[in-house]
């Protein structure tokens, strides 16, 4: 029994079958226990007031943007050593994904920003890298799509996904260096002094767990659905050869 | 290699259309931004180093989809692939060419254009030190794009959604030297880290460049 046994698209596709009916509305329940009781029953910052809840959008869906890119570099360098087709599609499947996380991020961002530091947007380090991250998933999907021959498109896209990552940090310490921000340190750190006080924590941590579910949930389908694409262009290609 | 080289040189410069592309388009742009924003000098001064740079930047960006197409329509990159020198050198020679051809030509008017846009005089050296130090990173980054890129028929305008955010540090470490050496400060560290770029391009995007070529090739 080995992981590499998922990478028979068989397989995967079955044990996605089985765990995604449990993964899916635990990934809904999760979110909607943590949103409400972030939303609801959590009380106002004295400072911020309720805006302080755009934190149970805004730092889950910032971590897994992140989380995205690395799990497509994994899944990319998994390919291009073991040429796994199931991996190559679980990064393309990934991808769009990403994308919509660091937009969330993004612009939930900017909803706080506006009342709090009295912009929209500022170039600050972390906003600045986090639009580089929104164009850095732009290109690797267009990427996709530009490429005909899937293998190829595959191929490309790691190389792309394995340099981009390599750019990605550099542009984060850039940025970092070039204008000192505005954002505030990390919200969660191991280190507990550092954390938000325990009343925004708890619903902050369910929120989390409810993205990493909603992530892998939202992976699992969506591969899955390349796969059958694959398999519904061979499928088509042998029908016309005869 | 160095037979490549002058070969790659004598067909830009003959062929015309990049190398002279290149230039018209920055000092274009150094031409249009007073005109857009207004002939205040202090305004102009400030702003010079960013523009100059993004200047260099786009006219490097107009000549990339040449590094390797026009080789790669008339079969006489499958032939560099099977040469006896490695395909990683035939891509560092490409991306020298383009830079000889480019960043070079760009870095000597750019004084030029400096005074055009009312740089402070001290920071002339250091815009050309640091073009001539950032834009070879920008054709080895670009040489590495145009490889991605090179078997699609509309490349163009994804050679560049793919190229741009890997820029940005060469860019924003770029126009800070010439921002600090204008301003009189210390630029020790920000052009430290931009040859450090492009030092670790032009060392690892040549491999990365060769194996995007190879799959395109296949």
């Amino acid at each position: 029994m080995s992981i590499w046994e998922y990478a028979n698209p068989k397989k995967f596709s079955e044990t996605a079958a089985r765990i995604l009916p449990v993964v899916a509305p635990l990934s809904a329940l999760t979110l909607l226990v943590g949103l409400i009781w972030g939303f609801f029953f959590t009380p106002d910052d004295y400072k911020q007031g309720a805006t302080v809840k755009i934190i149970y959008l805004h730092v889950p869906s910032a971590m897994m943007a992140i989380n995205a890119w690395g799990m497509m570099l994994v899944t990319s360098l998994v390919w291009l050593i073991r040429r796994h087709h199931v991996s190559a599609l679980a990064a393309r499947a990934a991808a769009p994904i990403g994308l919509a996380f660091t937009l969330i991020a993004l612009v939930t961002g900017a909803l706080w920003g506006q009342p709090m530091w009295g912009t929209w947007w500022a170039w600050d380090p972390r906003l600045t890298s986090f639009l580089i991250l929104a164009l850095f998933y732009l290109g690797y999907i267009a990427l996709w799509q530009a490429v005909e021959n899937p293998d190829t498109a595959a191929d490309l896209t790691s190389v792309l996904c394995i340099v981009g990552s390599v750019f990605a940090l550099l542009s984060r310490y850039a940025v970092n260096f070039w204008n000192q921000g505005l954002h505030q340190g990390a919200s969660l750190s191991l280190d507990k002094e550092e954390n938000v006080s325990d009343v925004f924590w708890l619903p902050l941590l369910v929120c989390i767990a409810g993205f990493i579910l909603l992530f892998v949930s939202l992976v699992l389908l969506r591969t899955v659905t390349e796969i059958r694409l694959r398999r519904l262009a061979v499928i088509e290609a042998r029908e016309r050869v005869e | 290699m160095i037979a490549l080289l002058v070969r790659d040189l004598r067909l830009a410069i003959r062929a015309g259309g990049g190398f002279g592309l290149g230039l018209a388009f920055f000092l274009l742009v150094a031409v249009l931004v007073p005109l857009g924003v207004g002939p205040e000098g202090g305004l102009l001064a400030k702003i010079a180093p960013g523009i100059l740079w993004v200047g260099a930047l786009l006219a490097c960006l107009l000549s990339l989809d040449r590094i390797f197409a026009l080789d790669f329509e008339d079969g006489s990159l499958d032939l560099l692939a099977t040469a006896p020198i490695p395909l990683e050198g035939v891509v560092a020679i490409k991306a020298l060419a383009h830079w000889l051809v480019t960043g070079l030509p760009l870095t000597l008017v750019a004084p030029l254009l400096g005074v055009l846009l009312n740089l402070p005089l001290t920071g002339h050296g250091w815009l050309v030190l640091s073009l001539f130090l950032g834009t070879p990173a920008l054709s080895v980054i670009g040489a590495f794009g145009a490889a991605l890129t090179v078997g699609l028929k509309r490349g163009g305008l994804l050679l560049s959604l793919l190229v741009l955010p890997l820029y940005v540090p060469t860019l924003i470490f770029g126009a800070e030297v010439v921002k600090r050496g204008a301003a009189g400060l210390s630029v020790e560290a920000p052009l430290l880290l931009m040859s450090a770029i492009t030092l670790g391009s032009a060392a690892a995007l040549p491999f990365a460049a060769a194996a995007a070529l190879r799959i395109n090739l296949r």
